[in-house]
């Protein structure tokens, strides 16, 4: 990979904790290109810490310690706060699960958006609101006049999310985290959510981390897939050859979806090895 | 099923836009309440030990004279029908005389009251002023010596009685360091001094311009206001903290984040902003407790105001007085918190 955005080495996010230090990520490397990198695992596996990790945002009493973080020209571990604040919005954001809780309620749309693009340039306030307008534009919200208007809760939950694209890409950011952004959502605007991020990532050349525990989703929108198990990427491979991945876990996993073409009285259960818990990370560089 | 053909009813009635309808059910409520708060007055009246003929005329009159007295007070009457002119007084701003006084009792409470809303407005004003800073302080930095402090400082405030911190003040303040004025709203040779606009010394003297009363009587409020902003700074830091970790924990906060704002706009710009609303209330509460006539504190320090008027009203049988004053209070109780409501309402997108 010649363009490399982002390249992590042996990435651990630990919680010190009465009984020890506890080990949320254990030693995991990844590196992402402008490129659409699937991360999936169930809940608990450490995909969600990872995204935050890259933007160290890990809340104290956890901390990040790794071999290496670059994202592009700086080095994120030994980024002070003042440098993080500098880099987060501006060349890394994040979307989150609900917009329902990830928007502020108390402030309307043209508020929060603005505001994640003044942060980072100086610019008049009428320039910040038709850059806002032609942001939601993009992510085809009708009377986008109205919307700068409204309070998050006047507005549905695709609706949010779309906001929550268009808001955390105002600043123009090189790498973008999606945590689970459509789990939250009817399976009807899913879809079309996922499509109008898609294409702007694309459009935008941008690096996806895009953190999910339903498996098709990643095989039909990512280019690579990394599977998460016990704070380790146990696999790594072409999303398009998902089906064919090797290691027990991502082919248990793979086992329990449901199909509708060949139905089954009874879902696998996943049969978890001890093993796998100490078997090496694999790394996803 | 019936519930279904009054709405429909309701439809086909003349349309109100629905803020009228909110202020029409707010001044229902209001007006309901106040009823009630009427009621257990006028009962307190009469179910007290006290014989209200015998509390005007005194003991010595003769039986004439006691049965005049009791025709007149309109005791003769049914006890709803007694209620009802109870009302009516209230309602035209008439509580009776008072027999200690010999005055209105609207008169003596028109008097007494400025003091009590001077000492309480500048004590929550000091209790929101240090209290809320104090209550987001603990809460940012949960656990650290900060939020020790404030525990600390709270439980003082939670755990001692006032009259002794009161006194305490007073020993130290006045008594020994000389830092403070005196019990009382000012000193001898500065009485009638000011030009009575307000009845709060402190304003009316800074409309005058006399800068040496206004000196005197801050010197004089401010130990028993300061007491009183440490009891309320207590509950509202207190309050403050808890509304704050919520709020702190929640996704927005993490979003603001990762918009990479300073730490000090996502805790005041995003994460205040979701308290101003839950924080109206705990102020407003604050408030209406230190309006009520912190007795204690007025008694120790000498403050003519609400609280000491109602004690001794009630120390003297003087219940036209007590109820007066009981009334009063529980009308600005209402009103505070009809005024919170609105300003929620106000604050509030949601309850738009």
């Amino acid at each position: 990979m010649s363009d490399t955005l982002l390249d992590v080495e042996n990435l651990w996010v630990r919680f010190p904790t009465r009984n020890g230090i506890f080990d949320a990520v254990r030693g995991i490397s990844f590196s992402l290109g402008r490129e659409r990198l699937g991360i999936v695992g169930e809940s608990g596996s450490g995909k969600s810490m990872t995204g935050r990790a890259v933007l160290k945002l890990i809340r104290k009493p956890g901390f990040v310690e790794a071999d290496k973080m670059q994202m592009g020209e700086t080095d994120l571990l030994t980024a002070s706060e003042r440098d993080m604040r500098a880099i987060r919005g501006r060349h890394a954001a994040m979307i989150m699960q609900d917009p329902k809780f990830s928007l502020n309620p108390v402030m309307t749309v043209e508020q929060q958006m603005v505001e994640a693009l003044t942060t980072h340039e100086r610019v008049s306030r009428r320039e910040a609101r038709s850059r806002a307008l032609e942001m939601l534009d993009a992510v085809a919200i009708r009377e986008p006049e109205r919307v700068l208007r409204l309070y998050p809760h006047e507005v549905s939950g695709g609706m949010g999310q779309r906001i929550m694209i268009a808001m955390m890409l105002i600043p123009d950011p090189e790498i973008l985290i999606a945590d689970e952004p459509t789990s939250a959502l009817d399976v009807s605007v899913q879809l079309q959510v996922l499509e109008i991020m898609d294409k702007l990532v694309k459009d935008r050349g941008m690096g996806l981390i895009f953190i999910s525990h339903d498996l098709n989703l990643v095989a039909n929108f990512c280019d690579r897939v990394a599977v998460m198990y016990a704070g380790r990427i146990v696999e790594v491979c072409e999303a398009g050859k998902l089906q064919e991945a090797q290691h027990p876990y991502t082919r248990g996993l793979l086992n329990a979806v449901p199909d509708l073409e060949h139905p089954r009285d009874r879902l696998e259960v996943l049969e978890r090895d001890p093993a796998w818990r100490e078997a090496p990370s694999v790394s996803a560089r | 099923m019936t519930e279904v053909t009054q709405h429909s009813e309701d439809r086909r009635g003349p349309v109100l836009p629905p803020w009228l309808k909110k202020l029409a059910a707010t001044l229902l409520t209001v007006a309901v309440t106040l009823l009630g708060l009427l009621f257990v007055t006028f009962m307190i009246g009469r179910v007290m030990p006290i014989d209200p003929v015998l509390a005007v005329i005194g003991e010595r009159a003769t039986q004439a004279q006691y049965d005049a007295a009791y025709l007149e007070l309109g005791l003769d009457k049914s006890l709803l029908e007694q209620f009802f002119i109870y009302v009516r007084d209230v309602l035209s701003g008439d509580f009776g005389k008072s027999i200690r006084t010999g005055q209105q009792v609207t008169t003596d409470i028109a008097r007494v009251f400025p003091a009590t809303l001077e000492l309480a407005t500048l004590g929550t004003i000091i209790g929101i002023v240090l209290g809320v800073p104090l209550g987001v302080m603990a809460a940012v930095y949960r656990g650290s010596w900060i939020d020790q402090t404030a525990r600390f400082v709270g439980l003082i405030g939670y755990s001692m009685p006032i009259f002794w911190l009161g006194l305490v003040g007073l020993l130290i303040f006045y008594g020994i360091l000389d830092w403070v004025e005196g019990p009382g709203r000012l000193g001898v040779f500065y009485q009638g001094l000011v030009t009575e606009r307000t009845g709060l010394l402190l304003v009316d003297s800074a409309i005058d311009g006399d800068w040496t009363v206004f000196k005197n009587a801050f010197g004089h409020i401010i130990l028993p206001a300061a007491l009183l902003g440490y009891y309320s700074l207590a509950y509202i830091s207190r309050m403050t903290r808890s509304f704050m970790l919520e709020q702190l924990n929640s996704e927005y906060v993490t979003t603001a984040r990762v918009k990479g704002l300073s730490e000090r706009k996502v805790i005041w710009r995003h994460a205040f902003r979701n308290i101003r609303i839950q924080l109206i209330t705990v102020i407003a509460l604050a408030y209406a407790n230190l309006l009520e006539g912190s007795v204690l504190t007025e008694i120790i320090f000498a403050w003519p105001g609400l609280g000491s008027y109602i004690t001794t009203s009630l120390l003297a049988n003087d219940m036209n007085s007590v109820l007066g004053g009981t009334v009063v209070i529980g009308t600005i109780f209402v009103g505070l918190n009809i005024f919170s409501d609105l300003l929620y309402r106000f604050f509030d997108p949601r309850a738009k």
